[in-house]
């Protein structure tokens, strides 16, 4: 187990994430922050609270379960069943920017799910897509626009984000 | 909900068939409530639609008339992206005698996934899980079991209530040819509710002494007392002999009446399966009134039906 990212890091990650959405934003746009659950949910947020605060206004924040888009539902081979829970999305998506925040970006098959889970809400203005930690081994062409910390580490290994809210510690480790 | 929570040992469901509630238990019930609640969303937004169900068949074999059900499990399976066939008796080869099995292999041999099946015969759709491949939901059999019917009522009454424990709950009218009753006893009593039956004694059941209930034979002495309830349609086309002397006499001593109302607790819900012998079971105030959460039982019954749908395709995937 080795810790990669501590409490004070990824508080000035989340600070330097504001700053860089709020830079480049044009302050005409709207913009609301999407939280993948579960662990993107606290994320996203703590980023609508700080956006929020910053810019003097209010940036909605939602949460969005994917369970219903993933493409391993049929498979055999998928370990564990998901469960499914509630997208909270209260306000109309159309024409904002959306800051989609998951925890870690791995495959990119969860991306892809929220993306089309997205699509059948509404028609945003644009989707850009924020992690606290980028992880090599891509299987989609997805791409982060805002990543934390990206890492190189092997498949066999497991990147956990620990935050105070839901594991009552705040870091993320390699192990 | 905390089942959920806890880390590592997470619930998996296991039943490929939804055959009844009565051998479920009170965890599993919980899971597809909660599962229901994922899916509620899907009825409210611009596209009414998502795919877990993508490329799967569903077939709706109805040997009994049906609306709300039928239709719920159609509009259900579509809101999923299955695709759905309609089956119905009368206008099928089982007019010229076809078995029951026959026609389930028959419709199996198309590639179907999940049959949701009606039927007079109690045991039809256990039948049937034991004979084909494809999933078997039961969407109502004889006097056995409606169990979506039963999640649906619980899932509302939760909705409301918060949860069903410690809630009394009176089930009223025809529970001797009721499948509603019995799937709603089970859910009810498994979430922790005292369920009271309450009608003529004509129309109870045979043993009902054996159920976990207790049997009243007046409205009024119970109507007071009770949180919930749930007033069940009598069922003109399945009663023999002369249950009651007239309708109006039932009516007189069984109906939920504006008066009768007004000595019940202000919160009480009032649940209606459908459809509603409007001036006999409940006077048309009180089925339209703010108590009502009948319209809301229909909507809700939805999202419980894409959940089951969902997890009995799930449990065959695992499966294999």
């Amino acid at each position: 187990m080795k810790v990669i990212l501590n409490s004070e890091q990824i508080e000035q990650i989340l600070k330097d994430l504001t700053s860089r959405i709020i830079s480049e934003t044009p302050p005409e746009l709207d913009i609301a922050v999407i939280g993948i659950r579960s662990r993107g949910e606290i994320l996203a947020q703590r980023l609508s609270s700080r956006l929020s605060k910053e810019l003097g206004r209010d940036v909605p924040c939602g949460t969005l379960d994917i369970t219903l888009y993933r493409d391993d539902l049929n498979s055999p081979q998928s370990s564990a069943q998901p469960q499914v829970r509630t997208t909270e999305i209260g306000f109309d998506i159309d024409d904002k920017i959306i800051i989609l925040f998951d925890d870690v970006l791995y495959t990119g098959r969860s991306t892809r799910a929220a993306m089309d889970a997205l699509t059948d809400l509404g028609r945003p203005k644009a989707i850009k897509l924020a992690v606290l930690v980028d992880r090599a081994g891509r299987e989609l062409p997805i791409q982060a626009d805002y990543a934390g910390y990206k890492t190189d580490v092997a498949p066999c290994e497991l990147v956990q984000v620990f935050l105070s809210e839901s594991d009552g510690k705040e870091e993320v480790v390699i192990g | 909900m905390a089942l959920l929570k806890r880390k590592g040992e997470q619930f998996q469901w296991q039943h490929k068939h939804l055959l009844g509630l009565r051998d479920l238990s009170t965890e599993e019930i919980t899971y597809i409530l909660d599962t229901a609640k994922g899916f509620e969303q899907i009825s409210t937004r611009s596209v009414k639609k998502a795919p877990p169900l993508r490329g799967k068949v569903v077939v709706n074999l109805f040997f009994e008339d049906s609306t709300r059900t039928r239709n719920s499990f159609a509009l259900a399976a579509s809101r999923l992206s299955a695709d759905v066939i309609e089956f119905t008796e009368k206008a099928s080869s089982v007019s010229k005698g076809e078995t029951l099995l026959d026609t389930a292999r028959n419709l199996e041999a198309m590639g179907i996934d999940i049959v949701v099946i009606r039927h007079n015969a109690g045991g039809a759709p256990k039948f049937l899980s034991r004979n084909i491949n494809a999933c078997v939901i039961n969407a109502g059999d004889g006097f056995c079991e409606h169990p979506t019917q039963g999640l649906l009522d619980v899932y509302t009454i939760r909705k409301h209530k918060g949860t069903l424990e410690g809630l009394k709950i009176a089930i009223v009218g025809d529970i001797a040819h009721s499948r509603v009753a019995r799937s709603c006893l089970w859910a009810m009593t498994k979430l922790g509710a005292e369920v009271i039956f309450v009608g003529p004694p004509t129309l109870m059941p045979a043993q009902v002494d054996q159920l976990p209930v207790s049997v009243s034979y007046s409205l009024d002495e119970v109507i007071e007392k009770v949180d919930v309830i749930n007033m069940l349609r009598i069922q003109f086309e399945r009663l023999g002999g002369n249950p009651f002397p007239s309708v109006r006499e039932y009516s007189h001593y069984f109906g939920l009446t504006v008066e009768r109302m007004k000595r019940a607790k202000p919160d009480i819900l009032v649940m209606h399966p459908g459809p509603i012998n409007r001036g006999l079971e409940m006077e048309s105030e009180v089925a339209d009134g703010s108590n009502s959460v009948i319209l809301e039982q229909v909507k809700n019954g939805l999202a419980v039906r894409m959940a089951v749908l969902f997890l009995v395709n799930q449990a065959a995937a695992v499966q294999g």
